[in-house]
């Protein structure tokens, strides 16, 4: 697998990686040697380097001219979608998991993006109807993972928990209603490589959370 | 009880030697000519890249079906976990939008590199050169792009215009305000 990086960006940011906190990359991380590529989509960040070549255009492989690309409703194909725009996820409660009964919980989260700090992250556990304002941990950088809580009583209501966040640009996390409305639902794995949409846990009754 | 010490020792050593010290342990060797020359291999749409050689679509047919059609299919339709490789033409604009390589890739130069570094899926790399070239033909040919017997050549294959050239934008976003 090949892709190909402008060279503006591969000389501001890209690490060329062989450990991770005092120890040697793991194989599936990528060993011996793997790009890191801050903020830009998961493929791009190539593990197993084996080579690295210096080319005056790109070189339009199967992994940027045809697949990670994205098919718009009217025919055209967006192409080099690299950043990846401001994302987050409730971590906790989330899918898969069970409140054990009405009471106090501190609702966490991860939230990131590909354009620099995020600046704000907004919580609602009412379906979308009033959203708060979580709290974010510090330290709150560009190019990593910021962690945000809120704390929530649960009365026991059928409800829904999801996650707003907005980075330092000012754009912030659209819903999934409105990426369909521009991007359309296409068939197929390139429908949604850059989805960022909001995401939507539903508790029930009984205290299980499920995906929506 | 052979593997535990072994491990045990591997563990010790890797908490002594912090990564990036002097210690050398005489693994591998500086990259020759011949190495470099062996994984340069990337094609680019102006053919840059490609190593002599020619093919007809229909010399790849019997390449394709002895070594692509188990999974691709006999007339290139794909399988369950396998893409298609040819039709779809007109669909992109729909709500079943067929991507295969005539109705959405839009350089020939991408299948013969792809095809060349990455297929037949179980020994990528054991195709000649003209192999690549006999079966990016064929191909081609099943997607109506080239004839049965026009030759795919080095020179010729970036000049073949993909029906797909002109469907790809630059990244818009964000574009959801």
């Amino acid at each position: 697998m090949s892709r190909s990086i402008p060279l503006e960006k591969a000389l501001s940011d890209v690490l060329v990686a062989y450990g991770q906190n005092g120890e040697a990359l793991r194989p599936e991380q990528g060993y011996p040697l793997r790009l890191i590529v801050p903020g830009w989509e998961g493929n791009i960040n190539i593990k197993w380097l084996g080579r690295l070549k210096v080319a005056d255009r790109p070189s339009m492989t199967r992994e940027e001219a045809a697949i990670y690309t994205d098919l718009m409703p009217d025919g055209t194909a967006r192409r080099f979608t690299f950043v990846m725009e401001a994302k987050s996820v409730i971590t906790r409660p989330a899918g898969g998991q069970t409140l054990s009964g009405p009471g106090f919980y501190e609702i966490t989260g991860l939230a990131w993006s590909g354009r620099g700090r995020i600046s704000r992250v907004e919580v609602s556990t009412d379906g979308g109807k009033i959203w708060n304002d979580a709290q974010l941990n510090e330290p709150v950088l560009s190019k990593a993972l910021t962690r945000f809580s809120l704390p929530w009583r649960w009365e026991g209501e059928e409800t829904s928990l999801q996650s707003r966040c907005t980075d330092e640009t000012g754009y912030v996390q659209p819903s999934r209603e409105e990426l369909i409305a521009i991007r359309g639902r296409r068939q197929g794995p390139d429908g949604f490589d850059h989805y960022n949409g909001i995401k939507v846990w539903y508790v029930h009754h009984n205290g299980q959370v499920s995906h929506v | 009880m052979s593997n535990m010490i072994l491990c045990i020792v591997i563990i010790v050593a890797a908490a002594t030697v912090p990564i990036g010290t002097a210690t050398r342990y005489n693994l591998g060797h500086p990259a020759t000519a011949g190495d470099i020359k062996a994984c340069d291999i990337s094609v680019a749409p102006d053919g840059a890249g490609l190593p002599e050689g020619s093919g007809t679509a229909l010399q790849g047919r019997a390449v394709y079906e002895a070594q692509c059609a188990i999974c691709h299919g006999a007339r290139g339709e794909g399988g369950a976990d396998y893409p298609a490789l040819a039709g779809g033409r007109g669909t992109l604009n729909t709500d079943k939008a067929v991507l295969t390589v005539g109705s959405y890739w839009p350089y020939a130069t991408t299948v013969w590199d792809y095809i060349h570094r990455a297929m037949p899926y179980r020994n990528p790399g054991s195709l000649t050169p003209n192999e690549v070239y006999s079966v990016t033909a064929y191909v081609l040919f099943m997607n109506g792009i080239v004839g049965l017997r026009d030759q795919v050549t080095a020179k010729s294959l970036p000049t073949i215009k993909m029906p797909n050239r002109d469907g790809f934008v630059p990244d818009p976003r964000p574009d959801v305000k």
